[in-house]
């Protein structure tokens, strides 16, 4: 079982490749990346003026399986994951039951294993029940496949279990991902406190919610030599923090996702649920920094937070609607259009932030084509132009603000372990 | 979108002064002894109120019926609301009633706003959340014409919880299109900095005397303690440094009048001498309602 992608631009940051070339594939490996590269019964994948890179990781996605299986199970995320470029996706761990145990972590490996398209990495929770008060069972998860831990959407409160947290997740050599949110201050809130939300009486979340815990964090990081990784970094004042970190030398990482590089809260239709998501939108000044973030290398990837909920529950008071949006396969559009074809950062750049860059906190061995590595392949374009119809989406929710947009440039085809798992 | 009023910010100085001189044609009506109207003869009406409201209720209702309309008042205890339907639902279940316009109220701001993206009912906004209250900035406006005979360059001081006011909101973009001067007062935890930019002429202050002096009108809000989430400010000293008592009206012009959208809570925002005081025009508040209200039913079904 062979594959040649024929002549397209083949990216790969981890082995400084930037050129037009052929990719051979053979039994799942990447056999060998140069011109007019052949195999007998090879399938042909002509993939002249297309970018073929390493497969995109996420490392940032809610699966909603166990528990939540109208919004989202494994499989159908992972469908959606593979129509947007991506080979490997990790899951935080809000399932019900929680991911707070190697019984649910092992569960979510092997659902993975039979049912999924791509491959599913679960993130273990970091206190039992995401509750912010007692570990869970950080080890075990670990060996059960777990390959970071996070309460996200539930940052632990508490600085001291926090700390202790830190302690474990580096004696097991795991990153500890945090969704900085200091509850307190954005109790309540629904969107970005500005004058978008004073002007429609919406309660506010204020950037210091997330500047503060992010400082916090730093410190118990610098504190107990933790590998800390800031989830979907929105703030001005965060990406400082970051990058000053960064600069001091502390093994500190950052990602941002699509919406927050492509929107802010002067964007959002009015009580539009499908705008409704954490950390909120937020200024414009807020967007322009995460994408100076980006572009300085403060931030080191981008993932989506991928977050379905079914139309029931985002057809509401937008008051009483959850947090989240689907992203998964919009991310390497907006990823263009915001950050390449303004020409803020290379094509390359953004193929790090999709690879070498989450691979380098969640240490899953992937995101490269040198010769013997698995063959997960991202093959895209960078002008194609093409609409989104969340109506088509692979996901089973359909909460995504960037219906019925227009792009140019988006995933063509993935290939994962060497097959193809999706083609446009 | 169908043709609705959801809010103030929305129209132009055109229609609100359409909407007003309207409302003073209905003003005699509403002293004479046959009160009624066929203007709206077989429309139905159906006021929808998710949160308790007397005068609002009531007003839209006697609007609707001296204009010939049928009006039907649902309130959400006792509706299939608490037997845990969604919003959209129930209006759904309603607008297949065929009413002609559905007067909301509801406790989430935007709650009329993303319904009528789903209905083809036309909605009227009695009050969403602490977003706006358009018809009360009108009946405020309404009052302000007859005691002052115009908005044009007047001094308007609001007081109170602002951060939590849809009648604040109303009110700023309502007076902000005719070129008033508007002073917002209040507490600092409600009073939050970005209410300067809601619309042109907005100042802020935490001073009751700076927000009146000079002001041809005063209006309080009441503090509005269901929906603060937190202690924004100790209820204990509110009275002292944001209640309006009568020395402070020394301060005004003159001819200053004390607007209330009630109801009134007598010594928590306002003392009681301030409550009955001659230039009080509370009650004037009230009737002009009525009036007010026809305007928009004509308006939106007409």
């Amino acid at each position: 079982m062979s594959i040649v992608v024929k002549n397209g631009r083949v990216i790969d940051p981890a082995s400084g490749t930037d050129r037009v070339a052929d990719l051979l594939i053979v039994d799942g490996l990447i056999a060998g990346v140069a011109p007019h590269l052949s195999s007998p019964r090879a399938e042909i994948f002509d993939a002249t003026g297309l970018v073929v890179a390493p497969g995109f990781l996420d490392m940032h996605v809610h699966l909603r399986q166990p528990g939540f299986e109208h919004a989202e199970t494994i499989e159908s995320g992972s469908r959606a994951a593979a129509a947007g470029g991506f080979t490997s996706i990790c899951c935080m761990p809000n399932t019900k039951p929680v991911n707070d145990s190697a019984t649910v972590t092992s569960y979510i490996v092997e659902h993975g294993r039979r049912h999924a398209v791509v491959n599913v990495h679960p993130i273990g929770a970091i206190t039992k029940g995401s509750a912010g008060t007692e570990l869970a069972a950080i080890g075990a998860m670990k060996a059960a496949g777990a390959v970071a831990i996070s309460d996200d959407g539930l940052p632990v409160m508490n600085a001291r279990v926090m700390r202790r947290a830190m302690e474990f997740a580096r004696s097991y050599g795991l990153p500890v991902i945090e969704h900085c949110e200091d509850l307190n201050l954005s109790a309540g809130g629904d969107m970005h406190e500005g004058v978008r939300s004073v002007r429609w009486g919406l309660r506010g979340i204020p950037s210091a919610a997330e500047d503060v815990m992010v400082a916090r964090d730093l410190l118990l990081a610098e504190l107990t030599g933790a590998q800390y990784h800031v989830a979907h970094i929105s703030t001005r004042r965060a990406v400082a923090m970051v990058a000053a970190a960064r600069q001091r030398g502390l093994p500190v990482t950052a990602e941002a996702t699509p919406h927050h590089f492509s929107l802010a809260d002067d964007d959002m239709e009015p009580y539009d649920s499908n705008y409704k998501m954490k950390p909120p939108l937020r200024s414009s000044g807020d967007r322009e920094a995460v994408i100076e973030g980006i572009v300085s290398g403060a931030i080191t990837a981008i993932a989506t937070d991928h977050a379905p909920h079914p139309g029931s529950e985002k057809m509401q008071e937008f008051e009483r609607c959850p947090f989240g949006i689907i992203g998964l396969e919009t991310a390497i559009a907006l990823s263009l259009e915001a950050l390449v074809h303004p020409g803020r950062i290379s094509l390359a750049r953004m193929v790090e932030l999709f690879t070498t860059g989450p691979e380098s906190v969640v240490h899953l061995g992937r995101g490269t084509l040198e010769p013997g590595a698995t063959a997960d392949v991202a093959i895209f374009s960078t002008d194609l132009e093409w609409t989104y119809d969340v109506n088509q989406s692979f996901s089973r929710s359909r909460n995504s603000p960037f219906h019925n947009r227009t792009f140019r440039g988006g995933p063509v085809a993935t290939i994962v372990n060497g097959e193809f798992v999706w083609k446009r | 979108m169908p043709a609705g009023l959801l809010g103030i910010e929305e129209l132009d100085r055109a229609a609100i002064d359409a909407l007003l001189a309207r409302a003073k044609d209905f003003q005699p009506l509403q002293s004479q002894s046959l009160k009624k109207l066929d203007t709206l003869r077989g429309k139905m009406i159906v006021n929808l109120f998710f949160e308790a409201s007397t005068r609002t209720r009531t007003s839209f209702e006697i609007a609707a019926k001296r204009l010939g309309a049928d009006a039907i008042s649902i309130t959400a205890a006792g509706s299939s609301v608490s037997k845990g339907e969604s919003l959209v639902d129930t209006l759904n279940t309603l607008a297949a009633m065929r009413p002609d316009a559905i007067v909301m109220r509801h406790a989430a701001s935007g709650a009329p706003h993303f319904l009528a993206r789903h209905l083809p009912t036309p909605i009227i906004n009695a009050g969403d959340g602490t977003h706006e209250h358009p018809t009360q900035a009108l009946l405020d406006a309404r009052t302000i014409l007859d005691r002052l005979g115009r908005l044009e360059g007047l001094r308007v001081a609001i007081i109170g919880d602002i951060a939590h006011s849809r009648v604040a909101r109303s009110n700023v973009y309502l007076l902000s299109r005719f070129g008033a001067e508007i002073v917002l007062c209040g507490p600092a935890s409600l009073l939050p900095p970005e209410l300067a930019q809601l619309a042109p002429g907005v100042r802020l202050t935490g001073d009751i005397r700076d927000a009146i002096r000079d002001a041809n009108v005063i209006m309080m809000l009441r503090v509005q303690l269901e929906r603060q989430h937190e202690a924004s400010f100790p209820a204990s000293e509110y009275f002292t440094f944001y209640g309006l008592r009568l020395e402070h009206l020394d301060l005004a012009r003159p001819d200053a009048i004390v607007m209330h959208p009630g109801p009134i809570n007598r010594g928590r925002e306002l003392s009681s001498e301030v409550a009955d005081f001659q230039r009080s025009v509370i009650l004037n508040q009230v009737e002009n309602g009525v009036a007010v209200r026809m305007a928009v039913l004509e308006k939106v079904i007409g």
